[in-house]
């Protein structure tokens, strides 16, 4: 029970009063952000990155994963009263918790929402603590090699899972890693795409990236379409569950999670999928499909449940393999590495006390979160009347202050708002923004890694294959590269089955 | 499940093809994506004239030297530029992100999206002869501006407001240090 002595320590480290108030404003500001529209937590977190000059590690994370759990409970709210998902991972709330509220029982689906979350997010990081330290003890040999497999994983997954087209992933992808290259080279110290400016020698600073793409990009994309007439939100009441309720949900709050942890602890976006299969499996076993489409309170429990799991599942890739498996784990990498830390195996025996407080404020996290948006969800839902001006403008302030911080260059303005109009374009014609914001973060390490891989095997390619790990590893990769091969060879083979699977379409469809 | 924002309950693949029968002045409206593939072939001969320019030592050991990646990315883009000019030709197209506060029927406002980039250039020009607090707060204002919000009364107030909580928040409390320029110099 080595695990259990060292989330004891953590609580002793997160429940000391700076700490406390550091995962006190995380949530504070992660529900806020969640109700707000136009803003995610990825943007969030980076828009925060600066403060990782002024503050130490531990504080800093657990304001981020307070950041990202509150998101997850605040998105909900929005998609139930105003049937605008807050977060893509809220949409499936909005399917049965809209109806709900336009038919009186808004109180009730905010309620099930809540606790969905709650339970979820305690489910997923009681997993997360049973789980994260074997996965890091099992991995903790890996060397050079490995490292470059898992980096390459993430590449491939981030550009053929996510997304609609595999082609505009690879692009957005190969933008990363070209803004990547910009600087001298680590090893050899050679100018790359510098075109012999001293500015340009340092390479260009991940946060700048980050705040570009994910706040510049976002609030000039909003402002070129910006929607005059806003819906109204539909007031309701504090939240609160009778007998019945209750004995709807409990299942569907249990069940989420089985579904959202490992979703998202592998790479295959987060909490967009396992919110949509929980809402397909509470319909299929509800006793209440009539209700499903109108406002079935076990449409809103067990997907919610299963969203705030998966952020518990990202965080056990993050943490022991340093593998980014959503945009707000992608930027958490990338505080990691402005703080120097390689997030990996080896981070649970270098920076024990910095794993455990963010483990143990998750906890916290999840009752401050609890008591906040239980009682408080009203209250949260006036913040919808912010003025949109306001509200992007704060966000081009805000993303101002980020770079500028970075290293007191004008300049840095200059390259975020080019990187801000890239990202502009890039959500013009579809390009996906994460694969670039991976492929800036990692591709400089994969580069590195890969040097160091072949250099240990003396140029020899089999250095980096030859350890159990990456070849695992490089399996996973192809079987993800083929899957859409394998998927048509699947359905042709079954087609005796075929009138089952239109029926299983057309529940997906529903 | 495949794009993130759209409601739910929309029926159609975002991948669906649009191919429709138009005059030939909206060919290249219509194919405007092509100019994401110049941009992604421009950028693939950029980096590979970069790498291929580069003088290297000899001294490196092993075979991949500073070289080889770019080389790998300057490929990559030129292959993905065709790829992408095909599926363009083909009929795909890029779905355009939608969002809570986006209205794509609506043509996109290029003044808006200019007038921020120029608040935004005007800050960097700005922030270093007159300081953070009065460069933030003309960025808030002028955003707010560009944005729509007309209140004479309200927008500088809050610009204000803000510009200076975040100097002393960041500047005072986190260390982040910060211009205050010739307004700190007079308090």
């Amino acid at each position: 029970m080595d695990a259990l002595n060292s989330l004891m320590d953590g609580f002793g480290t997160a429940l000391s009063p700076i700490n406390l108030l550091w995962a006190a404003i995380g949530v504070l500001l992660g529900t806020a952000i969640g109700v707000l529209p136009g803003i995610g937590p990825a943007m969030a977190v980076a828009l925060l990155l600066p403060v990782t000059y002024g503050l130490e590690p531990t504080g800093a994370f657990i304001m981020f994963a307070g950041i990202y759990y509150g998101a997850m409970f605040g998105g909900s709210t929005t998609s139930i009263l105003l049937n605008t998902p807050g977060e893509s991972a809220a949409v499936v709330a909005a399917m049965e918790g809209n109806p709900m509220a336009k038919a009186g029982r808004g109180a009730q689906a905010l309620a099930a929402a809540a606790i969905g979350h709650f339970a979820g997010g305690m489910v997923g990081t009681i997993l997360l603590v049973a789980l994260a330290p074997k996965i890091a003890e099992l991995a903790v040999d890996i060397g050079a090699p490995d490292y470059f497999a898992i980096m390459v994983l993430a590449f491939i997954a981030v550009t053929s899972v996510l997304g609609s087209s595999r082609v505009r992933g690879l692009a957005s992808l190969l933008i990363g890693l070209t803004i990547g290259l910009i600087g001298l080279d680590q090893m050899t110290g050679q100018q790359r795409l510098t075109f012999g400016t001293l500015e340009l020698a340092d390479g260009v600073d991940v946060v700048i990236v980050a705040v570009g793409l994910f706040a510049i990009g976002e609030a000039l994309w909003v402002a070129a379409h910006l929607r005059r007439t806003s819906g109204e939100a539909i007031p309701v009441g504090r939240p609160w569950l009778d007998k019945g309720d209750v004995k709807r949900s409990w299942k569907s709050w249990l069940r989420g999670p089985v579904i959202g942890f490992p979703f998202g602890a592998i790479p295959a976006g987060g909490a967009e999928i396992p919110t949509f299969l929980s809402y397909v499996t509470e319909k299929r076993l509800s006793k209440h499909k009539d209700e499903f489409g109108k406002g079935a309170i076990e449409g809103v429990a067990g997907p919610e449940s299963a969203a705030s799991a998966s952020a518990a599942g990202t965080l056990v890739s993050m943490l022991t393999l340093g593998l980014p498996t959503t945009a707000v784990a992608a930027v958490m990498l990338a505080a990691f590495q402005q703080y120097g830390i390689q997030p990996g195996p080896l981070l649970f025996e270098r920076e024990p006390e910095l794993v455990w407080g963010l483990i143990a404020s998750l906890f916290v996290g999840m009752v401050l979160l609890l008591a906040l948006n239980l009682p408080l969800a009203p209250l949260w839902a006036k913040l919808l009347r912010i003025p949109r001006p306001y509200l992007y403008a704060g966000i081009l302030f805000f993303a101002a202050v980020g770079a500028y911080a970075v290293g007191g260059e004008a300049l840095d303005l200059v390259i975020l708002l080019v990187i801000g109009l890239i990202g502009f374009g890039m959500r013009r014609y579809g390009l996906p923004v994460l694969p670039a914001v991976i492929g800036v973060i990692l591709g400089p390490a994969a580069e590195q890694q890969l040097r160091r891989a072949l250099q240990i095997s003396d140029g020899s390619f089999t250095g980096l294959v030859n350890t159990p790990f990456s070849v695992t590893v490089y399996a996973v990769v192809v079987l993800l590269l083929a899957w859409p091969l394998i998927n048509k060879l699947i359905k042709r083979g079954s087609s005796d089955r075929e009138d089952q699977d239109q029926d299983q379409d057309r529940t997906v469809d529903a | 499940m495949t794009t993130t924002t759209e409601t739910p309950e929309s029926p159609e693949s975002p991948e669906s093809p649009e191919v429709q029968p138009e005059p030939r002045r909206s060919w290249l409206k219509e194919h405007s994506e092509l100019g994401v593939c110049a941009l992604l072939l421009a950028l693939g001969v950029l980096v590979l004239t970069d790498a291929l320019t580069m003088d290297v030592d000899i001294t490196q050991r092993g075979p991949i030297g500073p070289k080889t990646v770019p080389l790998v990315v300057g490929v990559g883009l030129l292959v993905i530029a065709a790829l992408l000019a095909v599926d363009v030709l083909r009929g795909g197209h890029g779905e355009a992100e939608g969002g809570e506060d986006v209205d794509l029927s609506e043509p996109a406002d290029w003044r808006t999206v200019l007038l921020l980039a120029g608040v935004f250039l005007a800050t960097a020009v700005l922030i270093d002869p007159l300081g953070f607090p009065i460069a933030g707060a003309l960025l808030f204002w002028g955003a707010a501006f560009a944005l729509g919000s007309r209140r004479v009364d309200r927008d500088p107030l809050i610009a204000a407001v803000l510009s200076l909580l975040t100097y002393v928040v960041f500047n005072n409390l986190l260390g982040v240090p910060l211009p205050g320029g010739p307004l700190m110099g007079v308090l």
